[in-house]
């Protein structure tokens, strides 16, 4: 089959005889690949900054298609369904999956026990090849895959396997109150959409801070949201200081993660040196803006180990800093709703739609930025097969 | 060896302990439990207690995926997961460094670092397997060079000039040095 090949940072192949997956175990399902989206946390393994990334790997853990197999213990799904998986590998019983925590399975990744179980994310992410491919293997397949809703377009389905729940989840982890100024870090596709909820949850002004120009225009249209261009800044955090009153956002949210630019020392410890897992200058900002006793929402991926961030102002303004990754089926019935009712149409992020074959110019695009954009689309050739 | 203590406990005792400690200890301690108010989580609402971390030994399980790979797993957990992916089994000098990185926890360095290692060694490892087998590198679509032709035309030429120059001079110097010695 067709599958995109990960061969070292920056450098990717697309593999036309990887073999096609198997079912390994009773509660496995085969699924054939309609729709799969390049997610910028997948940037972050092209740059080669999460460690047990092997090669040969495929990346990919948006992707919506149609069940072609199921194991002897799959009661909920049948052969022709056509399905939206979720990122998270999610058993559904463990103490964490329970409560509802299906970003933190306990028993979906033997690697990391500080990471969940996620489609095409390295080894530590449990090992599993992604959805930028023709077919996959989808374990728990009773447990996060669902059925896509009829009259659901594809590409909004598509969104909901990650984008879409993260975006909601920075901004619901955030505690917005009704009249809060909300400011998001990042104008990449999660902080685009978590400037577009903040607003569900009740906040009166949502600025977005980014450097790339056509995403901050973006940002003002999807989002409703001001947006500002932190280039233009000397230092970003005075300027929300004084357009917060000096007072400072009430919420902060970090949706940039280990690749953020935008400092000299951040950069080359983070991405030059390796001495720190990426930069951590959007969560500095973060942390240094927010008001005190305001909450801090980190969506952004970082690497382990460790990173350079203002534990002191931490403590010392009291802030209460929330973070995990996004718990996709625990979202999906209210942003499924969400999306039937029209009060949001999230495929207006999509800006372009590539074949499976030109996955390589898809990642050196969206990693580079290049034609304005936003998020980028794979369609595998046999996404249409009978 | 020095014996150290993580090697010396008793696993699984947590909640004996806990059980042990909540019929026999807390009633003697004053003021237990009584400002305890499920609703002060800060993770809510991503997380809906139920109670279930306290039953983290009794959870219904699923069937073991049958082991027929090498599955590399944190000294943090006992044995490997219920299920677990089968991308790219360990193999070759990446294989033998991850293997020593995986007797290090997650809390160190050494555990970490030396995955990045292996990734970097495992890449070289890749372009062997490549040469051996017949395939020939092809950066310019691998590394996405078209789509930077294709819609950064200037910058790219700006950035590949550069770097030509670059390796060129560096080259003369070297040549240089060497006609000196």
């Amino acid at each position: 089959m067709l599958a995109m090949n990960f061969r070292g940072p920056r450098q990717i192949r697309l593999d036309r005889n990887k073999p096609e997956p198997e079912i390994k175990h009773p509660y496995d399902a085969i699924v054939r690949v309609t729709r799969s989206l390049v997610c910028g946390s997948d940037l972050h393994l092209y740059h080669g900054r999460v460690p047990d990334t092997r090669v040969g790997m495929t990346f990919g853990h948006e992707f919506t298609g149609i069940i072609e197999e199921v194991g002897s213990g799959v009661q909920k799904l049948n052969v022709g369904d056509h399905v939206l998986v979720p990122f998270n590998v999610a058993c559904g019983t463990c103490p964490h999956c329970k409560q509802e925590l299906y970003g933190n399975c306990n028993e979906s990744n033997p690697q990391a026990t500080a990471v969940g179980g996620f489609f095409g994310y390295a080894h530590t992410g449990g090992g599993y090849d992604g959805g930028q491919a023709e077919y996959v293997r989808v374990p728990y397949a009773d447990v996060s895959p669902t059925k896509i809703p009829k009259g659901m377009d594809l590409e909004n389905a598509v969104l909901l396997t990650d984008v879409v729940p993260t975006g909601y989840q920075a901004a619901e982890q955030g505690g917005i109150q009704k009249g809060d100024t909300v400011v998001v870090f990042g104008a990449g596709p999660v902080g685009l959409m978590a400037a577009r909820f903040a607003w569900f949850f009740g906040a009166t002004r949502v600025i977005v801070i980014d450097h790339v120009e056509y995403r901050l225009e973006f940002a003002r249209k999807f989002s409703f949201a001001e947006a500002y261009n932190y280039r233009d800044m000397k230092d970003p955090v005075l300027f929300v200081k004084k357009a917060t009153d000096y007072f400072g956002a009430d919420v902060c949210i970090d949706a940039v993660g280990c690749d953020a630019s935008g400092s000299a020392l951040q950069d080359l410890t983070g991405k030059g040196l390796l001495l720190q897992a990426g930069s951590a200058t959007a969560l500095h900002w973060a942390i240094n803006s927010v008001k005190k006793g305001g909450i801090v929402s980190i969506i952004g991926v970082y690497g382990p180990p460790w990173n350079l961030a203002p534990i002191g102002s931490l403590m010392n303004k009291g802030i209460t800093l929330r973070a995990n990754q996004a718990s996709v089926k625990r979202l999906l019935p209210k942003l499924i709703d969400h999306i039937m009712s029209g009060r949001i149409n999230p495929k207006e992020i999509i800006t372009h739609r590539l074949p499976l074959e030109e996955v390589s110019d898809a990642y050196r695009m969206f990693s580079s930025k290049l034609d304005h954009i936003i998020k980028p689309l794979l369609i595998p050739p046999r996404a249409h097969a009978a | 060896m020095q014996t150290v203590l993580e090697n010396t406990i008793d696993e699984f005792q947590d909640r004996v302990i806990a059980d042990r400690n909540l019929d026999t200890r807390t009633k003697d301690i004053p003021g237990w439990g009584m400002d305890a108010d499920p609703e002060n989580d800060p993770t809510y609402p991503m997380k809906h207690w139920n109670g279930a971390d306290h039953e983290r030994l009794n959870y219904e399980k699923a069937p073991q995926q049958p082991l027929d790979i090498e599955v590399l797993h944190s000294v943090e957990r006992p044995s490997v997961t219920r299920v677990f992916g089968t991308s790219s089994p360990p193999s070759g000098l990446s294989g033998t460094i991850r293997r020593y990185a995986f007797q290090y926890s997650e809390a160190t360095a050494t555990h970490w670092m030396t995955l990045i290692l292996a990734d970097r060694i495992n890449v070289l490892e890749g372009k062997l397997h490549d040469l051996t087998h017949g395939i020939l590198p092809n950066p310019w679509i691998e590394r996405g060079w078209r789509a930077e032709w294709k819609h950064n035309r200037p910058a790219f030429i700006r950035k590949t000039a550069t770097t030509a120059l670059l390796i060129t001079a560096g080259f003369m110097l070297l040549k240089r040095k060497n006609k000196h010695k």
